[in-house]
């Protein structure tokens, strides 16, 4: 049994994965507001950047409203004690943009690539290490890889200079079984001083249950957003894990009435739609897609008539990787030419 | 006058062996030299199969036999070729660059041929480069593209240690070639690599930012541009007509490779080969006084 009351690093995602519902619209007065709120409220790290990382702002993707730089310098404007974390996906990003986010101050990144793409972020890695950056590797869409290989590319991660490697569960499809034995592959397969993450999506209703079952398994770092908000149905709420984490003994340093102040009534008001787990956003856990591919799956559903929940599962049979948003209108389109 | 101009091909990787594999029995080509560094390559040994000079002694090798080639394919390194390429040009050879130096201009074949060929040294850009360029250009032929995007995606298998230690080349290199080559404004690129197996074939899809939505001039230039990337690479396709919203158009397409030296999922390196051994032959055509291709002319010029 791993000790109980250690301190656990909570990272807050609500203007990074909650870009995505947010259609990327972030203004910097929300920014600053938000990060303000967070910072208050205790939580340490806070990650700003477009949904897909910096260098998201894209048609692929969507466009920011406002650059995720100028964003980011709103958001260490608002801060007193927390540091700004930011999101980078090699293949999307480059390296210059981690060095412009690291201007704006950003002290962290994580460093994001499928679960079996580790080695092409060894640059990226590497840079940020070099820039003295809190240096987090994502290893995104965990589930579709026993533990054992989701460990060797951790080992990449690591070697690269990762100092904490995550579980990303980006498709919200674990379960907590499938999460323990991950965490556990990592934890005991990695260095004694690397520490081990966990990343989850609500998809499947099991974002803090998940995140609790990593924890319990030695995880000492979660990811969570106000209110949820995030891609798909959603992330683990971060409101929600500072209460149950105090409640089993963790310490977060997260003062529980502030964080839930921060989510009613600084995030809520904001959102654009209900974080629910819908109908859609159940398929996007029960087909194991892209949590990002929600909003994405519905424009093209309506563009060319069909039903949403087809192409997510189809999404899921085809194996699409995160960063594939490409790959959702021209299945539509293919699916709608086959229709009779 | 010769009817044939000697070629080399510097580096024996999987690269440099498909591209000799499709330089067999070219009618103006005249593949020579293969010069490698490991005296083991499958390469090298391949080469020797089918009748080349085959060296493993590196840029020494080279320069030993170099009087018999007027073309020099580079496929090593974006380093080699920069350590190289002075020793090219003093001897006076044409050289054709597949690694991401880019000392030369970039050139794409139909798109900028005709601007080039009297350079010492081209470069081919990427493979998604290869693959996505020549659409924003039949596209901005037709319109103002103030923006385009493109968004590769190539099976893990297929992306060698090249692509993977420095993948900020790639995604600089090919946005730099979209709006340089390619004729939009603006360019970015995105490379995904999908690991599924069986493997994927290389897809593509390109997004273009329109001034004037004039769907049929848009799309005659887009099937015509097409249809001459698959004179060199037969297995280039669209995988679906091409959607047209808001101001935008976006074309997907598929690179099935010639599934010679390299399995047929490995589209883009197949892409980059042939169009190596495309730009070769415009080489070759010129050095021998033959015609050239022409080049479609850009938009208002």
């Amino acid at each position: 049994m791993t000790e109980k009351k250690r301190y656990i690093r909570v990272v807050d995602s609500t203007m990074r994965d909650g870009s995505h519902p947010m259609a990327h619209q972030y203004t910097t007065e929300q920014v600053a507001e938000i990060s303000a709120a967070l910072d208050g409220a205790g939580v340490p790290l806070i990650e700003v950047s477009h949904g897909d990382g910096l260098g998201g702002s894209s048609l692929n993707y969507g466009f920011s409203k406002v650059d995720e730089q100028d964003l980011l310098a709103a958001a260490q404007g608002a801060i007193k004690n927390a540091e700004i974390t930011v999101l980078l996906l090699p293949g999307i990003g480059i390296q210059e943009d981690l060095k412009a986010a690291y201007d704006r101050g950003a002290r962290a990144v994580r460093v994001a690539t499928h679960c079996t793409e580790a080695d092409i972020a060894i640059q990226h890695i590497g840079l940020a290490r070099e820039l003295g950056m809190e240096t987090l590797g994502f290893l995104m869409m965990a589930h579709m890889i026993e533990p054992e290989a989701l460990l060797e590319q951790a080992k990449i991660q690591e070697a690269a200079g990762a100092q904490t490697v995550y579980v990303t569960d980006s498709a919200g499809a674990m379960r907590p079984d499938g999460v323990k034995r991950r965490v556990e592959a990592l934890r005991t397969g990695l260095n004694p001083e690397t520490k081990v993450g966990i990343h989850c999506h609500n998809n499947l209703g099991l974002g803090i249950g998940n995140s609790l079952a990593a924890i319990d398994e030695g995880a000492d770092y979660v990811d969570g957003s106000l209110a949820g908000l995030g891609a798909g149905a959603g992330n683990a709420q971060t409101e929600v894990l500072a209460a149950v984490l105090e409640l089993e003994g963790y310490e977060t340093g997260i003062d529980v009435y502030k964080i839930m102040d921060a989510a009613e009534e600084v995030v809520r008001p904001m959102m654009q739609r209900p974080q629910i787990v819908d109908r859609a956003s159940l398929v996007l856990g029960y087909a194991g897609v892209y949590s990002s591919f929600l909003l994405h799956t519905y424009r093209a559903a309506a563009k060319f008539n069909i039903e949403p929940r087809d192409i997510l599962m189809e999404l899921g049979r085809r194996k699409v990787v995160g960063g594939q948003e490409d790959s959702i209108i021209d299945l539509a389109a293919e699916l709608a030419a086959a229709k009779p | 006058m010769a009817d044939k101009i000697g070629v080399a091909i510097i580096g024996s990787g999987n690269i440099g062996t498909d591209l000799m594999m499709k330089l067999a029995d070219h009618p103006r080509l005249d593949m020579r030299l293969m010069v490698g560094i490991d005296p083991n390559s499958e390469g090298l040994a391949l080469a020797k199969q089918m009748g080349y000079e085959a060296t493993s002694e590196s840029i020494d090798g080279f320069k030993k036999h170099h009087e018999t080639v007027q073309i020099v394919y580079e496929a090593t390194s974006a380093k080699a070729h920069i350590a190289n390429a002075p020793l090219y040009k003093e001897l006076g050879k044409i050289a054709i660059d597949l690694t991401p130096a880019a000392i030369g201009p970039y050139v794409v074949p139909y798109v900028n041929i005709g601007d080039v060929l009297d350079e010492p040294n081209v470069n081919l850009i990427t493979c998604g480069g290869q693959a996505t360029i020549p659409i924003v250009n039949a596209v901005s032929k037709v319109t103002r593209v103030p923006y385009a995007e493109i968004v590769a995606t190539i099976a893990s298998k297929s992306a060698g240690p090249g692509t993977r230690q420095n993948i900020d080349e790639f995604t600089q290199t090919t946005a730099t070639g979209i709006v340089r080559v390619g004729g939009a404004e603006r360019g970015k690129a995105i490379i995904i690599l999908n690991p599924a197996d069986p493997p994927i074939m290389m897809r593509d899809t390109i997004y273009c930012q329109v001034e004037n939505m004039d769907r049929e001039a848009i799309l005659g230039s887009i099937h015509d541009t097409v249809k001459r990337i698959q004179t060199y690479v037969p297995g280039y396709h669209l995988r679906i007509d091409p959607i047209f919203y808001d101001d935008r158009v976006v074309v997907t397409v598929e690179v099935e490779g010639a599934g010679m030296f390299l399995p047929e999922y490995a589209g883009n390196l197949d892409i980059m080969t042939a169009a190596a051994v495309e730009v070769g032959d415009q080489f070759a055509k010129n050095l021998l006084g033959l015609p050239t291709q022409t080049v479609a002319t850009a938009r208002g010029t």
